[in-house]
């Protein structure tokens, strides 16, 4: 056993669990540095976010959800330890036990155990394959029974009962969720929106039992289990998870005499301090008013009410909204106060359009002024200027009900930021209010990624994105800032709006874009507007990119339509869809790099990368090759690269879908598409993923019914995980997806932006994207699609162009008015292969030293 | 000993490229970039990128900052300034500038 003795003069603070909020108490208190802190934790992870665990299947990894790191704490000087769960309080000499025996003294102790799931006491609840959803070893033991099953039960439809059922659901399994109540979301739905939102998820696949209460679980006939309910039905199932609501985990408390509610809970007071007043409790383990808040939010309010008594603070928690919105399996869903309309002469409106699958419910105060709660189902677009108005109490319109009402002439009585006062929450995860956003703004501010990073506000579920950057937006303009989105010096236009300009007014070169519509001065461009806008000529009228107009526009690996490498020689790729080739284009490969002494390598994009080559070689090389049937791979442009991928179906045992010829489809689908950065695909014939389109801009992974879809992933400097798009898309669904996904970046995204921070730089990520390209949100899929049909059409090899054209043939040489190449370039040999000479190495006589071997030359010195 | 700068032809006047680079190689093995505005307008500077030690300056994109033309390296993008050889982007740098000129539709360079 091992003790600790207080050595120094700072008070020492134990923090029972490592969830969310003791996380967030940690952070908060760890600030000045003016405490001893350790973490005890009974798990063997530090915080990650439980928010957002489905996406765990999504294919989010523990290190992605994880909240901070074991650096991170060693920085802040936060000692902790993990796999430590605590068994003993000695409330009057001051210390906690571990399981293992170890003793912490402290001066104050944090509770902050949190909750644990509820599992009715039904017979055979303890059999194998029967679940719960909450921690990631959960998730884990989830996954591996989901492997071995084919149905799932989920037990209890409220809010994490469906979450549970949608990581269900992308497991594979047939899923099913069973509620013992009339309806589900029963807490935050009234009895119409719950029947809509029964109906939309049905619609996705999910069977949804009402008024069932499980007698027992026994052994199955065809499933694992058979659940045997009281009204003498019956459901077969091999995985069963129970989600029936949570329990505070306050038996230490328990055991120890801290006073608990009579239903469970540790009785706190407003500043979250429990009978004792060297213990304090929070989250979901505290019981405050006789009421446990199973939200991250009031958890955190909480933890600063905590974190400020210790410091001698007077912070209070005082109790919380539980207003909510969030996207179930695709379905928006709101939740606002007095959803049920219970307070005393509360009136209600509705609206409910049922072609479209949407329900709004407004209540408001017997005079009409106040906004008291709101239900919305389908549609949650009103759900931030709603909360906006019941929080704030600010008094409502004449007639409430335009609020949710669509109108003919797309005006809608918006709630202007203006009106809100200064204490109004923007961010309810962090507590983040209006005047908290001015704040940041004062100290310097001068966008919302800074004001993000000031605030921490959106950095919880995200939900307020949008609120925020009206927010900060309008502080800005109020202080006369304009954040110059201009691209460069010449135009005064951002590359999205040069985009509208050159589609709308059809404007076909540099010269008469910049003549028109450049800035005064304006002369001839520069580094930065001349490829942005060739880019933004190809990807709409998609001429040859060496037409004498836009020759000037590219940069110089389009320009002599080969990668230049750091000797001024290029490399040259040519295309092989899907990394296949053949024996004889193999050999024609070989021949070539063998004739001009080209270094030879295979890329990462399944391809064979030739290097070397000078300014002068680059035709005929190309003319071989193309004789041979191969076409420009676009190595050197900002357009599609490479789709890479697996043999699946064709040759794998494991295949479930052709790969192969779905990857070499899109390849030529959309090969020479110009676009804002470069674009890479790929595609895995089944779950393995063997060929990683999770770190791909577009991924498509194949399951038994058809395709998954992920997008905007990617490697390189800032690894980013795809985002699961859609799911068990057919051929044609997939296409169309991929064609509307594509041509919305191309228009919108910025100069040189990869896919990855195009969606993290929209309001709204992944949902708005969904809701533009499935959902047609925006009403211009059409349009995309035809774009992206005209690109297809108009698709030509920029090799066989250009060595076809005498004119063109001319540029692809070292001097104008010598056959002399350059004496620059210089190899030497290394591994049986050239390289570009260093410094060191050249011969400056002007004679390459071809015959040099690093290699040998290196092992000999060692020797 | 100065030896008398005198004009060395190069080349047509069509074998130009508007609004971008050629290159040249003079009779004492230099390497120069000329570039041509319009018809009237053309610059020489030399070829070799002092940052990427490489022949590669004619290849850059050609542009204007505040009425200044140059040419940007398109190995890491410094400009270089057309009329003078400064680089705009390290003021301890510059190229070679070369007086240039059309003489009877050839393009001709002064050299030393």
């Amino acid at each position: 056993m091992k003790s600790q003795i207080s050595t120094n003069i700072k008070q020492k603070i134990v923090v029972v669990g490592n969830g969310m909020v003791g996380h967030h108490f940690v952070e908060q208190l760890s600030e000045n540095n003016l405490f001893d802190i350790t973490v005890l934790s009974a798990e063997s992870r530090l915080a990650y976010d439980r928010v957002h665990l489905s996406e765990y299947f999504g294919g989010k990894t523990a290190e992605d959800l994880a909240l901070t790191t074991p650096e991170n704490y060693q920085s802040l000087g936060v000692k902790f330890q993990l796999n430590a769960k605590v068994t003993q309080i000695d409330k009057s000499a001051k210390f906690v036990t571990t399981e293992s025996g170890d003793v912490y003294v402290y001066d104050k102790l944090i509770l902050a155990t949190g909750s644990f799931p509820f599992v009715p006491p039904i017979p055979g609840k303890e059999r194998d394959h029967c679940l719960v959803y909450r921690t990631i070893d959960d998730l884990d033991a989830i996954q591996a029974s989901a492997n071995n099953g084919k149905i799932g039960v989920v037990v209890g439809g409220g809010l994490l009962g469906l979450e549970a059922a949608n990581a269900l659901k992308q497991l594979g399994l047939e899923t099913h969720v069973v509620e013992f109540a009339p309806q589900l979301m029963g807490v935050q739905l009234d009895k119409a929106g719950g029947q809509l939102l029964r109906s939309m998820i049905q619609d996705l696949g999910v069977t949804v039992h009402t008024e069932k209460a499980t007698k027992i679980i026994v052994d199955g006939q065809t499933s694992v289990h058979r659940m045997e309910f009281a009204d003498g039905s019956h459901l077969e199932t091999d995985l069963i998870l129970f989600s029936a609501g949570i329990r505070p985990y306050d038996n230490l408390a328990r055991e120890f005499d801290l006073t608990i509610g009579e239903r469970g809970g540790i009785v706190v007071d407003n500043s979250c301090k429990t009978s004792d007043d060297n213990i304090y409790a929070i989250g979901e383990c505290a019981l405050w008013n006789n009421f446990i808040y199973g939200l991250v939010a009031p958890g955190y309010n909480m933890a600063k009410a905590a974190a400020s008594h210790i410091a001698g603070g007077d912070l209070q928690f005082t109790g919380a909204d539980m207003s909510t919105k969030l996207k179930l399996m695709g379905v928006e869903v709101g939740s606002i106060g007095d959803a049920h309309a219970k307070t005393a002469g509360a009136q209600c409106y509705t609206y409910e359009n049922q072609p479209d699958n949407i329900y709004k419910k407004i209540v408001v105060s017997q005079d009409g002024k106040t906004l008291l709660g709101a239900v919305l189902v389908g549609d949650t677009s009103e759900y931030d200027s709603l909360l906006q108005y019941a929080l704030n109490g600010i008094e409502l319109p004449k007639s409430p009900d335009a609020l949710i009402l669509p109108s003919s002439n797309g005006e809608k009585p918006t709630l202007g930021v203006d009106a809100l006062p200064d204490n109004a929450t923007i961010c309810s995860c962090l507590n983040v209010t209006k005047g908290d956003i001015i704040a940041a703004i004062d100290c310097g501010a001068i966008d919302v990624g800074e004001v993000k990073s000031a605030t921490k506000a959106s950095t919880g579920c995200g939900g307020c994105t949008a609120l925020l950057k009206n927010v900060t937006d309008n502080e800005l303009a109020k202080r006369g800032v304009e954040v110059s989105t201009d691209i460069c010096q010449h135009f005064a236009y951002s590359r999205i709006e040069l985009f509208h300009i050159i589609k709308a007014e059809k404007i076909k070169t540099f010269g008469k874009l910049i003549s028109q519509h450049g800035n005064e001065h304006a002369k001839l461009g520069c580094e930065i507007c001349k490829p942005a806008v060739g880019s933004i000529l190809s990807s709409v009228w998609n001429d040859y990119i060496l037409q004498n107009d836009h020759l000037p526009l590219q940069d110089t690996n389009d320009t002599y339509l080969g990668n230049m490498q750091k000797d001024g020689t290029y490399s040259v790729v040519p295309r092989m869809p899907g990394g296949e080739i053949t024996p004889d284009k193999l050999i024609v490969i070989g021949e070539i790099a063998k004739e001009y002494n080209l270094y030879t390598k295979i890329t990462g994009g399944q391809r064979i990368d030739l290097f070397g080559a000078r300014i002068d070689q680059l035709p005929p090389i190309w003319e071989r090759l193309i004789a041979a049937g191969m076409e420009t791979g676009h190595a050197y442009g900002k357009s599609l690269r490479t789709v890479k991928s697996c043999v699946g179906s064709t040759w794998c045992r494991y295949g479930v879908q052709d790969s192969m010829s779905m990857a070499i489809f899109l390849e030529n689908r959309y090969k020479g598409l110009r676009s804002p950065h470069k674009i890479k695909f790929a595609v895995s014939g089944c779950t393995r993923e063997c060929a990683e389109a999770q770190s791909k801009d577009i991924g498509i992974i194949a399951t038994e019914n058809g395709w998954n879809l992920y997008v905007s992933g990617n490697g390189g400097m800032k690894p980013r995980h795809g985002d699961l798009f859609a799911t068990d898309l057919d051929d044609e669904t997939l296409v169309k997806y991929i064609d509307r996904y594509l041509m919305f970046y191309v228009r919108t995204a910025d100069r040189l932006q990869r896919t990855s921070v195009w969606i993290e730089s929209l309001a709204g990520g992944l949902a708005y994207m969904q809701s533009v390209v499935i959902d047609d949100h925006l009403k211009v899929c059409d349009e995309l699609e035809k774009q992206m049909a005209d690109v297809v059409a108009t698709y030509q090899c920029e090799w066989k162009t250009t060595i076809e054209s005498p004119e063109q043939l001319k540029r692809f040489r070292q001097f104008v008015n010598s056959s002399d190449t350059d004496k620059n370039i210089e190899f030497v040999t290394e591994r049986e292969q050239i390289r570009p000479a260093r410094d060191e190495e050249k011969n400056y006589q002007g004679h390459a030293i071809h015959s040099l071997d690093i290699t040998s030359l290196s092992i000999t010195e060692k020797a | 000993m100065k030896v008398k700068s005198q004009w060395q032809t190069i080349c047509h006047k069509d074998d130009l490229v508007t609004h971008s680079g050629v290159c040249a190689l003079l009779e004492n093995n230099q390497q120069i970039a000329l570039f041509k505005i319009n018809e009237d307008e053309v610059y020489a500077i030399s070829n070799w990128d002092p940052i990427g030690n490489a022949n590669v300056l004619y290849r850059g994109i050609i542009g204007d900052d505040n009425g200044e033309l140059f040419v940007a390296s398109p190995l890491y993008k410094q400009r270089f300034l057309l009329n003078t050889g400064k680089c705009l982007d390290d003021e301890t740098l510059a190229v070679n500038n070369y007086d240039i000129r059309i003489y009877e539709e050839q393009v001709q360079v002064l050299v030393a």
